[in-house]
């Protein structure tokens, strides 16, 4: 393929998702290039990428490779997450849509690197359409002998794998790895106890990598432009492009494939056209609703990649940005993303289960106009309650948004609730401590 | 058990298929629900019983399994079954404000269907169409960027 920077992942080709098309400009070379190295040789090529996981964690993606046991007669398994739940997030669509075939050839890059039997790309329920789509190009390629058994034919060597698609039925918390192991094993989608890890011991017990489908589909590019010029694009820390998600109030939604050095003033005004009635920017939500947002004041200067937003307090997440324009009701806003994690906790972990119903229940209070000053701050407690006490991290991305939107915009809250709330006096008879000493045992 | 609803051989056929693309066949458990729901319209008690049946899985498995993901369906839903999202980015857009003239407009609210089964209504989460905010689904079909207005033809123009 040609590639031309920064439009790696989703190429300016017409009809690019015709596996005709991908063919004829250069598809599936990058898979036939990879079958002169050995699979370490890949695995090494991918670390030096500086590849890292567009799930939303950042984890980089050779590493996580290089976790699989090596020379084992386990069956392996690679799971495509492609569940796609987090509000904002948009982008793995395009990639089914308009680029099929660069996620096919990434599982099978991915698959010789690792040693994979037999990969599984799941697909959010809801996508119907893309599943069709993917679906397609997968009996296409199939058909044409570049996956499944036939593949030592078309490819030469013995490396050969089958892909399955699976359709997932509508639950947020299957995009977490374990989970999405559960629910493809046939079960509800609990995540899991991590250790162990996936890698030694995942779906139906044998070792499993899953990776995003924009990880996947960027693997190729890496291939074709070789390590060190992938490496050389964008931000040093956390290289390459990345497919952003520009919605709310904004000019021009959509996808936008960019360079990880890209200014988030940029993406609002120069690519997305600024924000509708040239009204200023409240707030910006960096990476899906689970992360900590931005102020409008700050937005100058930030550069768009998990390491320069550290530096404020949130990370890139999935790059689902959100923008809110200056009249946005804020408490209204963060009640939503609360209600969306209540609705989506699987029910496992108490801290997560009965503490998103608590903040919602306190936001609900807070947007009513029933809640006291005392309210904000048992809202912070519940929330840092749930952080980093649950099994997976839909506590943390439920405690994140409510802890972020609280610190920067803590004034908007307040403005919002009473003083102190008016008690009833106590009830003399109830009140009296020596009540509780008769109810002891003597 | 004998069961007053049944799979077809051709269906029975395309069951053993999906069990057999992975290492264990419980797994296709997803997908035979899937296959279900498109051909009894909802996942009644028979239905999934008949579902365990072939599945070889207690009921209760699969009924675990059915109530866990939103998208089968537990109750009869409408022939067209509005999905509206009012997710952060669709709430920006007027969302909320789309599903709650649709719900005046059908006199149905979350999870009900008109008298005549024509219609069923359901406030979604986030459906993954954020750039197309504000956006509905009528059973499978994305509509994005739409009005009350736009609505009101989509619906018109429905067989």
């Amino acid at each position: 393929m040609n590639y031309t920077v920064p439009h790696l992942v989703l190429p300016k080709i017409e009809r690019l998702h015709e596996l005709d098309v991908y063919l004829a400009n250069g598809g599936y070379q990058a898979y036939r290039k990879v079958l002169e190295l050995s699979p370490e040789q890949v695995i090494e090529e991918v670390k030096r990428s500086g590849l890292r996981g567009r799930g939303g964690a950042c984890f980089p993606t050779g590493l996580k490779w290089s976790f699989m046991p090596k020379g084992s007669d386990k069956p392996k398994y690679l799971a495509v997450n492609g569940d796609e739940s987090e509000p904002g997030s948009f982008k793995d669509r395009q990639i089914f849509e308009f680029n099929p075939h660069q996620l096919i050839e990434g599982i099978l890059i991915a698959g010789y690197a690792m040693g994979i039997t037999k990969a599984f790309i799941y697909i959010r329920g809801e996508y119907h359409k893309w599943i069709r789509l993917m679906e397609r190009a997968l009996a296409d390629a199939y058909a044409r002998g570049l996956v499944g058994p036939k593949m030592t034919e078309t490819f030469g060597g013995s490396y050969w794998l089958d892909i399955v698609v699976h359709k997932g039925a509508g639950a947020y918390i299957c995009g977490e790895e374990t989970a999405l192991m559960s629910s493809l094993e046939g079960d509800r989608g609990y995540p899991r106890f991590k250790p162990p890890f996936p890698a030694q011991k995942g779906l139906w017990g044998m070792p499993t990598t899953i990776n995003n489908v924009e990880t996947l589909a960027t693997v190729p590019a890496i291939i074709t432009l070789g390590a060190e010029r992938y490496a050389s694009i964008g931000a040093a820390g956390h290289p390459g492009t990345l497919l952003y998600g520009l919605s709310g109030h904004i000019n021009k939604p959509g996808i936008y494939e960019l360079p990880t050095d890209t200014l988030l003033v940029d993406l609002i005004y120069k690519y997305g056209g600024g924000i509708p009635g040239g009204k200023k920017v409240k707030a910006v939500i960096p990476g899906g609703s689970s992360m900590p947002p931005l102020r409008g004041d700050e937005i100058d200067g930030v550069v768009m990649n998990n390491e320069d937003l550290k530096k404020y307090g949130t990370y890139i997440g999935t790059a689902g940005i959100i923008v809110m324009d200056e009249d946005t009701d804020i408490p209204r806003v963060l009640l939503r993303i609360t209600r969306f994690y209540h609705h989506e906790s699987c029910g496992q972990c108490t801290p997560c289960r009965e503490g998103c119903g608590w903040m919602e229940k306190i936001l609900r209070r807070i947007v009513d106009g029933d809640a006291t000053t005392e309210d904000l701050d048992l809202l912070m407690s519940v929330a840092g309650q749930i952080e980093g006490n649950t099994i997976c991290a839909l506590g943390d991305a439920a405690a994140w948004p409510v802890q972020g939107f609280l610190r920067k915009f803590w004034d908007e809250f307040a403005a919002r609730v009473k003083p102190r709330r008016t008690f009833v006096p106590l009830n003399v008879v109830h009140g009296r401590r020596a009540t509780r000493a008769t109810l002891l045992p003597s | 058990m004998e069961h007053t609803l049944s799979f077809m051989p051709e269906e029975r056929a395309e069951i053993e298929r999906l069990k057999s693309l992975y290492p264990h066949p419980k797994a296709a458990l997803m997908p035979v629900l899937w296959m279900a729901q498109k051909k009894w319209g909802w996942l009644s008690e028979d239905v999934m019983r008949v579902v365990a049946d072939v599945m070889q899985l207690p009921y209760a498995h699969v009924l675990g399994v059915a109530r866990f993901y939103t998208m089968y369906f537990k109750k009869p839903m409408g022939k067209y079954h509005i999905q509206v999202c009012t997710n952060v980015s669709c709430m920006l857009r007027g969302g909320e404000e789309l599903y709650e003239r649709l719900c005046q407009k059908l006199g149905i609210s979350h999870g009900e269907h008109t008298p005549d089964g024509r219609y069923s209504i359901e406030e979604v989460e986030c459906m993954g169409a954020c750039g197309g905010a504000p956006m509905i689904a009528i059973n499978e079909d994305f509509y994005e960027n739409v009005t009350f207005e736009d609505v009101q033809r989509i619906l018109e123009t429905l067989p």
